[in-house]
């Protein structure tokens, strides 16, 4: 498997480390826990299709990537910063 | 025997091998198997079991029968099929599964039982008595189960891993692979061409064939020429691609060294990752065997596997010849050998309306229903026009039609297609993107429906990359295909075998059924039909007819198993190229190893890195000596310890404190400079992460410490921190672990040693307890932290890593003159335990602040990383195990880390687990052992004795729970 690092350009998978949904980019504001963080930690949807993870090019730039994948073709979709990436869509 | 004049063997330079011992002679470029039938050898093996005598069945990777042993010794190599393994002189082969010489195994008593050791038999028997199990059961059957043997001494083999990227992908050299290929890189694609045998061309190399009225060899070298005047075609043979996989990556296992008797440093295998954008699967098709009553004695082979060892290697695999098929394509056998003077004794074919291609005696509708002859075939007989009929015959060529061989196709999930008229599968539609199959593998039999098909193949495979299409002449060739008609099961006395490989045959799979195990994958299971090294490549389809037939569905209905990589069985050697021994994972230094290593320290592991466990001084025998020993010469003296592993990282800009402040639970934006202060770092879920020092340098600058083993996780942790939640923060680092050599100098005599060697004197002024600052040692620049991991007066000193070596020599010498010297991690270990200070051994990941007393050092002031999960009321509840010392009180003195801590009175069992052990040392300086740990609701059990259990040293010590700081408790030696 490859990923497009917007950086690097194409690498081996085994360059990048997966950290899990982008959900993990919308940290909550509450100063105490609460529902929100509970979600934020624990719930996540599981889907068979598109999803949106985060991967670090650990190997490579250091960068944190926001990566669109297909878990059922495998198929990469799409490949940003994850800086620069739109947050809760698909 | 050998036929004159026949084959692509070189006759010119013979080849002497030997097989169980007996020497024979062969030609350059046999395989075993073509030498041992031309040498009239019938008898390879014994089957898996029942141990029945087998000889070769086919002439490529599918074999099943022919798996013999290679080499002797180290290099010793099991299952090698003597079909495809090359012979080079002194090569030496021998035969497997058996007890005693292969033509009088004594396992073949098995083969008296057949009813006893039907599939499943171990699911029904060994149950009892309950006391066979262990000692009588299991030893017997481990000693007769496998296949092949291993020497049992490491491999001393070399093998590579390499990778190429191509535009098209060509699997297979037949006419179809060919055409593709010359389509591909005349239409301006760079090319890859793999092809499994040792030789290009496919199944032409195996038959009699005309294509633009020349012999298909010449047509065949032509095609090479071309290919290689392109320039863009990379030619792999004896390549075999093992597997599709997403994004168009191919495996595919290169024989390197294995076909000759090469030097020690030659690779024998390479495995290859292939990243083509298109790709053309030529993998051509797989003769199916029939099914009839005694059809796997030694003699009984392919039909077309006969004309392979015609065409090929010059040897005809019988003297008087029999075939036994549905199709006319089978009768070639006949036509080809009756042309080299090998008496034909008849064809038997099983369809009523088939018409003879020649002069040989033709049985039409007739079927075989037994054989005869152990050891070798002597014997068929036939049932034709109502009656039986015996026919004298040593090797009886069968054939039951073809599969595709489209397994590639399958690696992604999806399941074949059933078309009626080849009674065969094909591949679906788009099954893996970016692979088209073309030929025989999709079904198209006739050579120039391939030639044509290669060409339309690789056409589709220039446009998806958007290139020319070239204008490519299809040869002249036949497009004749003959009629085929499947033949499932023969019925008679007798056993037919499906699967030859696990001894499988079609009265197992009815059983299967009876027993209601009809789902493809529970007769799979259940037989072991397809599980063998050839993975059903010989049986599946036959297998899954009869399974339909006894289920009363169709074949379509009934499915198939799901195809898996590798095609071909892969040694783990090749897939792992690279990683045996030391290549398993990188080997990090540091600047001092070698005066380490040079006073004897072992080393040992710490993450990648290696670390001195103790330096043994002359009179030690014991680790434990020399630990004391260290640990006593630097709290009354000094010592030195290498702490250059220790993650840094460099943080620099207007904002790194503020980031430091996001990271740390505790302040550092208001760390004066010149200071350093104890951190700790959680995990957003509250728990601990790391703990370590952070420096500051100057007003945008600090320096960062982290664990060894952690550093990694810190840095990404920062990098998401910074990059995802804190992009507002003016902030860079870098991870500079490297960069920098550190050293730690430590007890009462640290700063007069250090007097002894900085260009400029330091003070208790200067250099305060936590001071940190630039200093010039001999001339060096150099930074100076007074920090203590011991709880002596201590420093550490880090210079630029060049001057590591020579700076810990200085140190250790001048260490040495003031009645102290080097220390290792066992007495690092042992000074930090005495003052109570964690490493990750107490913060594994399951403790919280509040688990460690740390709970204060979350400021109120502000957020960080994993403060608000720390505030969930379950992560304070006072039963949670906590932080404690240990001491032995009892008889027993010995503590032990990983133990269990329990009530004095309450039984070992988990359900009464109240904490347990994480550090031990013994304390020279108190003269017994200590330990930390965590016990439920600890610092209030101050002075209980309870009981700590190790179930798996089998240690039991009484412990009295005390404070985990053992020595000098206000910190006094800190603050000289």
């Amino acid at each position: 498997m490859r990923i497009k690092c917007p950086l690097c350009g194409d690498r081996d998978s085994r360059e990048f480390t997966p950290m899990g949904h982008e959900t993990y980019l919308d940290r909550p504001n509450d100063e105490t826990w609460s529902p929100a963080w509970d979600t934020y930690l624990h719930l996540r949807d599981n889907p068979a299709g598109v999803t949106r993870e985060l991967w670090y090019h650990g190997a490579g730039c250091a960068s944190w990537l926001c990566v669109e994948r297909d878990t059922v073709t495998h198929d990469i979709l799409r490949v940003e910063l994850a800086r620069d990436a739109k947050r809760g869509t698909a | 025997m050998r036929i004159e004049g026949k084959g692509r063997i070189d006759v010119a330079t013979p080849v002497k091998f030997s097989f169980d011992g007996q020497g024979y002679t062969g030609f350059q470029g046999d395989t075993l198997a073509s030498a041992l039938l031309a040498s009239g050898v019938k008898l390879v093996g014994r089957s898996f079991k029942y141990h029945r005598p087998r000889g070769v069945l086919t002439a490529g990777s599918e074999e099943p029968n022919a798996m013999v042993e290679i080499g002797h010794g180290a290099a010793q190599v099991p299952n090698v099929r003597a079909t495809v393994q090359e012979i080079y002189g002194g090569l030496i082969a021998t035969s497997q599964n058996r007890m005693g010489p292969l033509a009088y195994d004594l396992l073949s008593v098995n083969d008296l039982f057949p009813n006893f050791l039907s599939a499943g038999f171990y699911y029904k028997t060994f149950m009892w008595p309950r006391a066979f199990w262990e000692k009588i059961y299991e030893p017997v059957i481990r000693r007769a189960a496998g296949l092949g043997s291993l020497s049992g001494q490491h491999n001393p083999d070399h093998y590579e891993k390499a990778f190429a990227h191509c535009d098209i992908l060509v699997v297979g050299s037949g006419p179809t692979g060919l055409m593709a290929a010359l389509t591909a890189a005349r239409g301006g694609a760079d090319v890859i061409l793999c092809e499994e045998s040792n030789d290009f061309g496919g199944r032409l190399l195996s038959e009699n064939e005309e294509i633009d009225g020349q012999p298909a060899a010449d047509w065949i070298a032509e095609m090479l020429d071309a290919l290689r005047d392109t320039g863009r075609v990379r030619l792999m043979s004896r390549t075999t691609v093992t597997g599709a996989y997403d994004q168009g990556t191919y495996g595919a296992l290169e024989r390197v060294g294995l076909h000759v008797n090469g030097p020690a440093d030659l690779p024998k295998e390479c495995f290859w990752r292939i990243n083509a954008r298109q790709a053309v699967l030529a993998a051509g098709a797989l003769e199916r065997p029939l099914a009839f009553p005694m059809n796997d004695r030694p003699g009984i082979m392919m039909a077309s596997a006969v004309r392979s060892y015609l065409h090929r290697y010059g040897v005809a695999a019988g003297r008087k010849v029999t075939v036994f098929a549905t199709n006319d394509d089978a009768h070639r056998t006949a036509l080809d050998l009756m042309a080299c003077g090998v008496e034909i004794a008849g064809v038997v074919d099983a369809r009523a309306d088939a018409k003879a291609q020649g002069d040989y005696p033709l049985f039409a509708g007739a079927e075989v229903i037994t054989t005869k002859g152990r050891k070798a075939l002597s014997e068929i007989t036939i049932r034709h026009n109502g009656s039986e009929q015996k026919i004298a015959t040593d090797c009886l060529a069968m054939s039951g039609g073809w599969n595709p061989t489209l397994h590639m196709t399958c690696h992604m999930n999806s399941r074949p297609v059933w078309n009626e008229e080849i009674a065969g599968f094909v591949p679906a539609d788009d099954a893996v993107p970016g692979l088209i199959p073309a030929g025989a593998c999709k079904g198209t039999y006739s050579t120039a429906g391939c030639l044509a098909e290669g060409v339309a193949a690789a056409t589709q495979a220039l446009s998806a990359l958007g290139g020319k299409t070239p204008d490519i002449e299809i040869p002249q060739a036949s497009d004749a295909v003959g009629g085929s008609k499947p033949l499932w099961l023969v019925s008679g006395k007798g056993r037919a075998w499906l699967d030859f490989a696990n001894d499988v045959t079609s009265k197992d799979i009815k059983l299967a059924a009876q027993e209601a195990f009809t789902s493809v994958e529970h007769m799979k299971r259940y037989t072991t039909q397809g599980m063998a090294p050839d993975q059903g490549k010989n049986s599946n389809i036959g297998a899954l007819a009869i399974l339909a037939d006894a289920t009363g569905r169709a074949i379509p209905e009934t499915g198939t198993t799901t195809y898996r990589p590798p095609f071909v069985p892969v040694s783990i050697a090749a897939f792992g190229a690279g990683a045996q021994g030391k290549g398993f994972a990188p080997e990090r230094f540091t600047t001092s190893h070698d005066a380490g290593t040079e006073r004897g320290a072992p080393m040992i592991p710490a993450g990648l890195w290696y670390r001195p466990s103790y330096f043994p001084r002359p009179g030690e025998t014991t680790w434990r000596q020399s630990c004391d020993r260290e640990v006593t010469m630097t709290r009354n003296a000094v010592g030195i310890c290498d702490v250059s592993t220790l993650g840094k990282i460099d943080i620099q800009g207007p904002d790194a404190g503020a980031f430091l402040d996001f990271v740390y639970t505790n302040m550092f934006s208001t760390l004066k400079v010149g200071r350093v202060r104890y951190g700790l770092m959680l995990r957003e879920d509250g728990h601990v992460m790391d703990d370590g020092t952070t420096a500051r340098l100057g007003e945008s600058h600090y320096v960062m410490t982290t664990t060894t083993a952690a550093a990694g996780e810190v840095m990404k942790h920062l990098d998401f921190i910074q990059q995802c939640h804190r992009s507002d923060l003016n902030v860079r680092f870098i991870s500079v672990t490297e960069q920098w050599a550190q050293f730690s100098i430590v007890g009462p005599k640290s700063r007069e040693l250090l007097n002894g060697l900085l260009d400029a004197p330091i003070d208790n002024d200067s250099f305060p307890y936590m001071g940190c600052g630039e200093v010039s040692v001999m001339g060096v620049q150099a930074r100076l932290f007074r920090i203590s991991f011991s709880g002596e007066h201590a420093y550490e000193i880090a210079v630029p890593s060049r001057y590591g070596d020579a700076l810990y020599r200085q140190l250790v010498m001048q260490a040495e003159t003031l009645g102290g010297g080097a220390y290792g991690m066992e007495a690092l270990n042992v000074m930090r335990i005495e003052k109570g200070f964690i490493t990750h051994s107490e913060i594994d990941g399951r403790v919280v602040p509040f688990d460690i007393g740390m709970d204060r050092m979350i400021s109120a002031k502000k957020m960080c990383v994993g403060k608000p999960a720390t505030t969930r009321e379950a992560l304070k509840e006072t039963d949670r195990p906590q932080l404690v010392g240990l001491k032995p009180v009892g008889a027993v003195k010995e503590l032990t880390a990983g133990a269990q801590l329990f009530a004095e009175d309450a039984a070992a069992i988990r359900e009464k687990v109240q904490g347990y052990t994480t550090s031990v040392g013994f304390s020279p300086a108190l003269g017994h052992f200590i330990g930390l740990g965590f016990l439920a609701d600890g610092p209030n059990r101050m002075g209980e004795v309870v009981k700590m259990v190790d179930h798996v040293r089998k240690v039991e010590t009484r412990v009295e729970i005390c404070s985990p700081v053992f020595l000098d408790p206000e910190g006094e030696k800190l603050r000289g």
